[in-house]
């Protein structure tokens, strides 16, 4: 028995594109039949939830800002692009 | 996520954009006019004081344009603050392309405002646009619509065949 991914989305503000990356993971992870939890943080507060991430999703931009960070970061260009989603974390997890 | 319907205080998009918060060919000459004018249509449809709008430029002064959130698309918004009154969402289409200065995503043609009390009163409606804006021929059909209420019927009916399509 696995135990689940878990996913940080990391956004500026914890209520717009984070949330977005969140439901987006989620239909990704289903697709790909993967079990994780997705929680979705802002600028913040990322850095200390980072430390029990196993993966982030961000954008390029925070992604820079974010800096060195333990988990894997996975950066998305297109927020509502599902395949772009899928084919990312299907190369970072999958 | 498990529950098929809005959940409990979750209200539909078509109940969060009214047509007083749709915009169609707005002029904007650079990205803060570009947020300006989808913040104006939140005071407008009431769901905001204009102290949100600069609130929301402010937030890609700080963290840069993140808010270019797929090709041609910037989802304007900040944190919740005293000048949200409630849950709301505007769409402005541009009558010119603007450049945010995102490497990948620019230029800007289409800009949604959100404004939220909270991290989750939004979350249907926020998905239910995501969904919508995700196909090209509904993305081009919104891009040209000519009024108000055209785009408001395109997101009802889109909402409508969602929700029997469950």
């Amino acid at each position: 028995m696995y135990s689940a991914v878990k996913i940080l989305a990391v956004c500026g503000m914890g209520l717009g594109s984070g949330l977005l990356l969140r439901m987006q993971a989620e239909k990704a992870l289903k697709e790909l039949g993967v079990q994780a939890d997705v929680e979705v943080s802002d600028m913040g507060s990322a850095r200390a939830l980072a430390a029990t991430a196993d993966l982030i999703l961000t954008s390029e931009e925070l992604a820079q800002q974010l800096g060195g960070v333990k988990p894997r970061i996975v950066t998305i260009t297109n927020f509502i692009d599902l395949r772009e989603m899928v084919e990312k974390l299907r190369a970072a997890i999958g | 996520m498990a529950d098929p319907g809005p959940a409990m205080g979750e209200t539909p998009l078509s109940g969060l954009l009214p047509p007083s918060a749709i915009r169609i060919g707005a002029s904007a000459d650079d990205w803060r006019s570009a947020v300006r004018a989808s913040g104006d249509a939140l005071v407008a449809s009431g769901v905001t004081e204009d102290a949100y709008t600069d609130e929301m430029i402010a937030t890609v002064e700080q963290l840069g344009p993140y808010i270019v959130i797929a090709p041609g698309i910037a989802l304007a918004h900040s944190r919740p603050s005293p000048a949200v009154r409630r849950a709301g969402i505007s769409v402005v289409t541009l009558a010119r392309p603007v450049e945010f200065g995102h490497r990948e995503n620019d230029p800007v043609r289409l800009v949604v405002g959100l404004a939220a009390p909270d991290d989750e009163g939004h979350v249907t409606a926020l998905a239910t646009l995501a969904d919508f804006l995700s196909d090209e021929s509904r993305r081009e059909a919104l891009m040209t619509a000519t009024t108000a209420n055209a785009v408001r019927a395109m997101v009802v009916d889109f909402e409508t065949k969602a929700a029997s399509a469950r």
